[in-house]
Formats: C-alpha cells, structure tokens, sequence
C-alpha cells in the first residue's frame, strides 16, 4: 500500500464530460426520428419494424444510438461508482464488471440488428 | 413559538439529540437569530457562531426547516413552526451548531483564492476596463458560509477531493479575473474527476446560496473552458 495521503489531479474528465453531453443528443435525435416515422406511419407493428430494418443505413444509425446508450451508461455508472464506493479495489472490481456487461451489450446488439 | 434545536456536547453527548424550546418572542424579534439569541437568554448552554447579524460574515450559517442559510437574514414569520434547526450537514459538530470548517477551507485555500500576476505592480493599481470588472459580478460576493457545499451530496460523499460549490466558484472568480495570469495553471489544477467533475449540476448549490449566486454557472464555464481548450 503506498502512504494513506490523498492525491488528485488525474488530468482528465472533461472528455467523459463531453461524452456524455454528445451522446445525449445522439439518443434524443434518434428517438425523435423513431417517433416521428411511427407518428407518420400512425402505429407500429411487426411488418413496420421489419420495413425499417431492412434499410442497411438505418441499421447503422440503430447502432450508433445503441453504442451512444452504452457509453452514457458507462459514465454514469463509472461517476456513481466513483461517488459511492470508497476502497479502490472494489470500485475497480465493479467497473470492470460494468464496462464488460455493456461490451457483451454492444455484441448483442450487433447480432440483433444484422440478425434475421 | 415552538422550536426544535439539535444538541450535542462531545464531552457529554453519546450522539446528537433534538431539544424543544417553546419562547415568547418580543416584536423586535424579526429575524430567526434574533429568536436564537433569545433562546440562548434563556439556555445559555446552546451553542452557535454568529458576528455580523446582517447577511455578511456568514457565521450563522444552518440548517434550517431542512434547508441551508443564514439565520440572521431568514424572517421568522416565513418559518414553519416548529421551526426545526440543525448543524451544517456534512461537516463533523464541534457542538451543538457549530461546525468544523477546516474541510472546506481546506479545499477553497487549494484552488489559490488570490490574484497571480507576475508583472511587476504598478505605481497605483492593477486598471480593469469596466467590462472587465462586470465579469466578476456574481462571483466575488461569496461570504464564505459554506451553505452551498454543505448541501452538496458531492461534497458530503468527497470533502477531501471535491472541492465544492464555493471552492469551484472561487476558482472561476479568479480565473474570469482579467489581472489574473494563472489561468492555465488554475484550469490543470481543476482538470480532475474528482476535484471538478464531481458536480454532477444538481443545483442544490443555486437553491440555497443566501447571497443569490450561481455557483453551478460557473462551474459550468469552467468545463466550458476546458473544452474549449482541448477540442
């Protein structure tokens, strides 16, 4: 254990910061998007869906909005875990326990999208 | 009228406990120190700061009815009876609604609350154009009655890295200073998850500033300026 004095200053932070701000606005643009067609559609059902998907374009965008909801979620976490949890260790344990459930997030989403 | 008043004497007190105090208030008595005074005529034993009875020493400062400000510019007759006051939450009690301080002195000394200018002083003073001068509106009237980072969950789950609302509005005070020469210095001082970025804009800070300032404002113009400078 190195001394028990309390550093700061780790040079970083307004980049998650920005991150964050950045894909609050991707998921809100896709959202009114999503809404918007369906509003224009008057309802969803399973062929609307199927219709929407079948867009390679439109399967792209799905992704972003996906890896822009996994990415705000990971540093919202990270700064609740960073908030709550004292011992270093632990708060390490479970971000990487975050950061994989949202990496395997990100694959599942993949075989979804481009699943039949 | 009916107030209840946290106690507590380390050198007697297991823990903190609330006491009932029912008072005859006088018409002179306006404002809610003015009751405390009073109440301490009568209980000598209670135990507060206070200095300036008018809004700007910044001694007075507790909770009160659950919200944060200073008891000698809050009007009695807006209190809700009983009229329940505590400690400034966050902070350990010296006693009774004295509390100890050094933390957020602690963190409003490290963001270097002074103007650092290397330039050799001129024969008067160091001249700002008026337009210079009204970026400091807003900021340099903080009295330092730790209000704001006492009501901060950041600061009550990090006093020892989070500088806090008043350290944070300090800081933008001296780097919106147009005398100032430290602004990158103060910037990479700030530049950390948890010094600065702890903030997570949940305003308490705005809500209970007994002085109307913002200190969320300016919080936000500094991560303003640290993006701006490394986009």
């Amino acid at each position: 254990m190195p001394t028990k004095k309390i550093p700061v200053g780790a040079h970083y932070g307004w980049q998650d910061w920005l991150a964050q701000r950045v894909t609050a606005i991707i998921m809100v643009l896709f959202s009114i998007v999503i809404i918007g067609f369906f509003m224009i559609k008057g309802g969803a059902n399973y062929g609307d869906w199927k219709e929407l998907f079948r867009s390679q374009l439109f399967r792209i965008l799905a992704l972003l909005f996906f890896l822009s909801v996994y990415y705000h979620a990971w540093i919202g976490i990270k700064d609740v875990l960073m908030d709550y949890i004292k011992p270093a260790g632990l708060r390490i344990s479970l971000q990487v326990l975050v950061l994989l459930l949202l990496l395997a997030c990100s694959i599942w989403s993949v075989t979804i999208i481009w699943g039949t | 009228m009916k107030f209840i008043i946290e106690r507590y004497d380390p050198d007697q007190d297991q823990k903190p406990y609330f006491k009932e105090y029912d008072i005859q208030l006088e018409p002179s008595d306006r404002m809610l120190l003015d009751a405390l005074i009073r109440i301490k005529s009568i209980d000598d034993t209670l135990a507060l700061r206070r200095s300036c009875r008018e809004g700007i020493c910044g001694s007075d400062a507790m909770n009160i009815n659950g919200k944060n400000g200073l008891a000698c510019i809050t009007k009695i007759v807006d209190l809700k009876e009983p009229v329940k006051l505590r400690p400034l939450p966050g902070l350990p009690i010296i006693r009774d609604l004295i509390v100890d301080m050094t933390q957020f002195f602690k963190q409003y000394h490290s963001i270097k609350p002074f103007v650092i200018n290397n330039d050799p002083p001129p024969e008067k003073e160091r001249l700002q154009s008026p337009e210079e001068r009204l970026e400091l509106d807003g900021l340099y009237e903080c009295i330092l009655c730790a209000c704001c980072s006492t009501s901060c969950p950041s600061f009550w789950w990090n006093p020892d890295k989070f500088v806090g609302p008043a350290g944070l509005l300090a800081a933008y005070r001296f780097i919106a200073d147009s005398r100032d020469q430290a602004v990158n210095e103060r910037l990479d001082n700030l530049e950390d998850p948890y010094r600065l970025f702890r903030c997570h804009t949940i305003m308490n800070c705005v809500d209970v500033c007994p002085k109307g300032l913002n200190p969320s404002l300016a919080i936000g113009k500094i991560k303003e300026m640290m993006v701006r400078r490394g986009v």
